[in-house]
């Protein structure tokens, strides 16, 4: 089993889907001999040339809006938008015509791109570099969502995601390129609209995303101290959601937290707690408890930064408010 | 409507030790000016030398390197008036410093400090810009807005040769363009978008080209040039105040230092071009025009310098010896009145403070 970090298990993936299939290609700003702005595809444009590994002009909107071009005939074009912060640019390409084409085709067009994008807090860049932005795009009929947080399930993930014939908005986290894990040598596809249970537990279910998955685990293990057992589950996809996997665990555990980076207003979590209230009502011994962001553009000075977006403590002292301690807080 | 005449292609220049032309004199710059454009220079020149040690050290955080961008910058404010607007890029972060803004703010800005942010207004410098392009639609709804109310001001926005392939770009200079306001659209062609090369950005022969599209005129300088950089400016901007509307001018230049203190260029960058456009950085070639000219010598750009490199040394001092921020800053400056429902984020911030 070799050791791959989440880096190179993006990178694992797309060299995989370039060299079994002549459809796939990737597309984005300083991609190329650079290997983009996190290194994610470095050496990619050696092996495969310039041809599938495009550089782009600083143009957002055009490289979205030509990936689709490319998909409506059949390709299935990987465009990278190097901050996610500039989905902004290219949001009437992936809104109002990826996610369009096949409705208002009368189901004629197929549109099989996929959008990757990084963001994330925690390495201090200011409000307009590391946002997390996934729930906008969970909000439109026609795209499926996709936000990944271990070696394992990015590769998978992303390699769905290629051959899924729906448009797909792809999100990584910029500070967990570096984490590693044992990856199987063949490369398992995970289906999208699968959540995965991380750790079992008894009490408290936590439904977390991207960094905050690893956030969860950390807060499960000190919850366990106190005697307080903890199931972190990762939806994975956020659309399709694995209402069924959230549920279930819910009715198990009768409490839950939701948490993520994104800012708690509006958020992603909003969504898993209205469908957790409302097919898990019953079962509910406490209220649903969200952690995110505050409600602040991201600071550029650390310590600010560090205030703002969610840490492990933040998602343990959630924990204890649904099982009815407040010693932390 | 005015004709439009197709972009002038040939690199203009006024010192004249590239191509042995021999130098030229530039209307309206006497010896005091030419030795308060030399001042500002050096400023620029010391401020991103002593920033690039700073962030070695710790002390700054990811910094835009704008070394041999300093003819561009002086030259092009030397060229303006008090009230005329600047809309800086990252890359110009610290134009602010030739309107008197001092580097311990810039500074702070660079370090995350409040005590970083500016009003515009004080300064007519418009906060830095740092998604690419986006400012140049505000640059030229600000212009726009001066004609209307019938003032004398113009403006000016720096961008990279990158941002030409953006949206806004286009649609800002167009904008520009229909309305006839008063901008100057200054592009910084270093060559290079990080790791993208300008011949990879586009297929027009030069950037400059691309005003004809949006009917005004296009003028291409030697970026390295800060007389160059001034004269063209200087034109635009008259241009500007006499209801001729916008201008492009495209500087052109080569990038001798990374992107950003985060960038290693090796990877895709050309060594030698490198090399051979260091031995002819903007500072030092119009060091030799001044020497030339007479107007310089050694003690005088010593002591040029020496006031440069103190006032830095001050810059850094006052800067670190700001009081930590704030925090509460963090939820009262994102709305001009917070409603009382996003309270309770400040009161946890309190609770965590105690
Ligand atoms: C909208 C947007 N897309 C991408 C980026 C990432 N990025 C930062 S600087 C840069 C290159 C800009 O090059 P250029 O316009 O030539 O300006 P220079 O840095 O050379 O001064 C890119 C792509 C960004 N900041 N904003
Ligand atoms: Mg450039």
């Amino acid at each position: 089993m070799p050791e791959l970090s989440y880096r190179e298990a993006v990178r694992d993936a797309l060299s995989r889907a370039m060299r079994d299939d002549e459809d796939v290609f990737i597309m984005g700003e300083d991609i190329a001999e650079m290997g983009g702005s996190m290194g994610v595809t470095q050496g990619l444009v050696d092996e495969f040339g310039p041809e599938r590994v495009r550089n782009t002009p600083i143009s957002e909107m055009a490289l979205a809006g030509a990936a689709i071009g490319a998909a409506m005939q059949g390709m299935r074009p990987v465009a990278e938008i190097m901050y996610e912060d500039f989905l902004t640019l290219a949001t009437e390409q992936i809104v109002n015509q990826a996610a369009k084409h096949r409705y208002m085709s009368g189901g004629q067009v197929t549109v099989p791109v996929t959008f990757r994008t990084q963001g994330g807090a925690g390495w201090s860049p200011g409000a307009q570099h590391a946002q997390q932005l996934e729930s906008w795009f969970v909000h439109i009929p026609g795209l499926k969502v996709v936000f990944a947080s271990t070696p394992t399930d990015v590769r998978g993930l992303l390699w769905s995601s290629i051959y899924d014939d729906n448009p797909v908005v792809f999100f990584e986290h910029r500070t967990l390129y570096g984490i590693k894990e044992d990856v199987p040598d063949e490369l398992e596809p995970i289906p999208l609209g699968q959540a995965r249970t991380h750790r079992r537990g008894e009490d408290v279910t936590v439904i977390a995303t991207g960094r905050l998955v690893h956030e969860a685990l950390a807060a499960a293990k000190e919850a366990e101290q106190e005697g307080i057992s903890v199931e972190v589950v990762d939806p994975r996809t956020l659309l399709p959601l694995d209402e069924e996997a959230l549920i279930s665990s819910v009715k198990k555990t009768n409490r839950c937290v939701v948490a993520h980076e994104a800012v708690v207003r509006g958020g992603f979590g909003a969504e898993v707690a209205a469908v957790i209230q409302y097919s898990a009502f019953d079962w509910l011994d406490a209220p649903i408890e969200r952690v995110g962001a505050k409600f602040s553009p991201l600071p550029f000075a650390p310590v600010m930064e560090e205030f703002v977006v969610p840490h492990a403590g933040d998602v343990l002292n959630a924990i204890r408010r649904t099982v009815g301690r407040t010693d932390g807080n | 409507m005015a004709q439009v005449l197709p972009a002038e292609r040939d690199l203009r220049r006024v010192i004249g030790d590239a191509d042995g032309a021999g130098d030229r004199q530039v209307e309206g710059l006497g010896e005091q000016e030419l030795l308060e454009l030399y001042r500002s220079m050096v400023q620029l020149r010391t401020y991103d030398e002593r920033s690039v040690v700073y962030h070695s050290q710790g002390r700054i955080g990811t910094y835009a390197i704008f070394w041999n961008h300093e003819a561009m910058q002086a030259g092009a404010f030397h060229a303006l008036e008090d009230e005329d607007w600047i809309f800086p890029s990252y890359r110009e972060s610290a134009i602010g410093l030739l309107r008197g803004m001092p580097p311990a703010t810039v500074l702070s800005w660079w370090r995350g400090h409040p005590a970083g942010w500016w009003n515009p207004d004080d300064y007519r410098v418009a906060s830095i810009c740092v998604p690419i392009a986006t400012h140049v639609p505000h640059a030229a709804g600000l212009a726009w807005g001066k004609k209307l109310k019938g003032e004398r001001a113009a403006a000016i926005v720096f961008f990279g040769d990158g941002a030409t392939s953006e949206g806004a770009f286009h649609e800002g200079a167009n904008f520009a363009g229909v309305t006839g306001a008063p901008l100057i659209l200054f592009c910084n062609n270093n060559g290079w978008a990080i790791s993208t090369p300008v011949e990879a950005q586009t297929r027009a022969q030069t950037l400059a080209d691309k005003a004809a599209g949006y009917g005004m005129p296009g003028v291409r300088v030697d970026g390295t040039d800060v007389l160059a950089c001034f004269e063209a400016t200087h034109e635009a901007v008259r241009r500007a105040r006499n209801g001729e509307g916008p201008t492009l001018i495209e500087a052109v230049s080569y990038r001798v230092a990374p992107h950003a203190t985060a960038d290693d260029p090796s990877a895709y960058v050309d060594v030698e071009r490198v090399e051979e456009a260091r031995k002819h950085e903007c500072v030092g070639r119009f060091e030799g025009y001044l020497r030339r000219a007479g107007i310089l010598h050694d003690d005088l750009a010593t002591s040029i310098r020496a006031e440069a490199a103190e006032a830095m040394r001050e810059a850094i001092k006052t800067a670190e010896a700001e009081p930590p921020a704030d925090v509460e800053l963090l939820f009262a400056n994102a709305y001009v009145d917070p409603p009382a429902s996003f309270g309770s984020d400040l009161d946890e911030l309190r609770g965590t403070l105690g």
